[in-house]
């Protein structure tokens, strides 16, 4: 089907000149990196823009790189790109190990990791192993460049703190000097094209240091510094697992949707939490940060 | 309208194409190419999937003017010159049955064959995983997959 109303097409070939159109254009407009989103949201009439700005031909937004100790993903990195990248898989193991479960391969190869987080609906894979690791989105506009950190990034379903003449360049993703190892659980009926009904990203830094997001049960994904400050004083044990697990009751907010009821979801968030947190230590054990 | 040009199926062609048309509505009602089908026409089936610079897309999420410059592989394309050895599996062992999944399914074996000759039942079943299919279970997608990949070691 034909997206049903008319609309203009243009392709800068440099930032400043997206820049440009998108400060001219602002709210009519909007970025087309993957299209995977968008071009469903306008059949379906959810979103209308009058231009479309495909950003696919500025490279430097292709970008996949350390600079420092910060790992660099640019607009236009897809999810396979991220299953290909050694170096993410080295350095950011639980977005690779989030990017392999978001829908198919055929979608992989057009969906960015931007574009998910921009799209900012709520059962999003790539949300909560940016939010463990402290991620934090650029943007830049006729005005020069933004920083948000991921935990403001996130205003409501669909909504983000982004603004209409800001497109997002990359996000840099902190690796963590320490230690560490992480991992990523997401409850869906089968694999190739469920959206989350929830999902739990794990970070372990030490004996006593974790971060913990919950993604897909609320309006937007979160991190739990209450489950976090549980962990780190009273260390791994059956109980504080236990602990921490009655604590998600008071940290989400599923909902009953057409995939899940809120009591499925919250009993499997729970369930989910423990494997990723034993995942993560297991994972910890190993000699340095394996791949899977 | 804005003309375009793509190599489709290696052979260049040109066609004015308004913002709003799909590349799979291009491909199929335009440009006569049917192997893609529209199923769900949201992204979740596969049946429209095609190679856009040899990687496998949905053409319902793509807008034609996207492809403007790239190239274009169909299922049309890979039997250009005779079925390739997959496809001559699939028929060997009759893995289909009303066939409208087929396109994508075998442009999906295919790109993970080009990708990685000799793939695990895991991997094979993560590559086809975006192509639904109502009639065959999968089982016997999934094992002449297996079967051919296995004969080329």
């Amino acid at each position: 089907m034909a997206i049903p109303y008319e609309f203009a097409y243009e392709k800068p070939a440099t930032l400043d000149l997206a820049i440009k159109l998108l400060g001219e254009h602002g709210k009519n407009a909007r970025l087309l990196a993957g299209g995977t989103d968008l071009a469903n949201q306008m059949k379906q009439g959810f979103r209308v823009p009058q231009l479309l700005i495909d950003i696919k031909g500025i490279h430097e937004l292709e970008v996949i790189r350390m600079v420092a100790n910060e790992l660099h993903i640019g607009a236009l990195v897809t999810f396979n790109d991220i299953r290909s990248s050694r170096l993410i898989r080295e350095k950011a193991n639980i977005l690779h190990e989030a990017a392999g479960m978001v829908a198919s391969t055929g979608v992989r190869n057009r969906a960015t990791m931007v574009g998910n987080i921009c799209s900012a609906v709520a059962c999003m894979d790539s949300a909560t192993p940016l939010l463990v690791h402290e991620s934090v989105v650029h943007t830049l506009s006729a005005n020069g460049e933004k920083k948000y950190p991921i935990q403001d990034w996130f205003i409501d379903n669909r909504k983000t703190a982004i603004q209409d003449d800001e497109i997002v360049t990359h996000v840099s993703i902190p690796i963590p000097e320490e230690k560490y190892a992480g991992a990523y659980q997401k409850m869906m009926r089968y694999s190739g094209e469920d959206l989350s009904q929830s999902n739990v990203s794990v970070l372990m830094l030490s004996d006593k240091q974790f971060r913990v997001a919950f993604g897909s049960v609320g309006p937007i994904p979160k991190r739990s510094p209450k489950i976090e400050k549980l962990l780190h004083s009273e260390g791994i044990s059956k109980e504080t697992i236990d602990k921490a697990k009655a604590m998600i009751e008071t940290v989400i907010a599923p909902i009953t949707d057409v995939r899940a009821t809120k009591e499925y979801r919250m009993h499997m968030t729970k369930v989910m939490f423990e494997r990723a947190l034993n995942t993560a230590m297991e994972r910890y054990k190993q000699p340095r940060v394996i791949s899977y | 309208m804005k003309k375009i040009s793509f190599l489709l199926n290696g052979e260049s062609r040109a066609i004015y194409v308004a913002a709003n048309e799909t590349l799979l509505e291009v491909l199929r009602d335009r440009m006569g190419t049917k192997s893609p089908k529209c199923g769900c026409d949201s992204g979740d089936c596969g049946a429209c999937t095609v190679m856009l610079n040899n990687k496998t897309v949905r053409s319902c999420l793509v807008f034609a003017i996207e492809t403007d410059g790239q190239e274009i592989i169909t299922l049309e394309g890979i039997s250009k010159n005779g079925l390739s050895p997959l496809q001559k599996m699939f028929l060997e062992r009759n893995v289909f049955q009303c066939g409208y999944c087929a396109p994508g399914m075998i442009l999906s074996a295919t790109e993970l064959i080009n990708n990685n000759p000799h793939p695990t039942l895991h991997e094979i079943k993560e590559a086809i995983a975006g192509n639904l299919c109502r009639c065959t279970g999968y089982t016997p997608v999934v094992e002449a997959i297996l079967e051919i990949t296995k004969q080329e070691v």
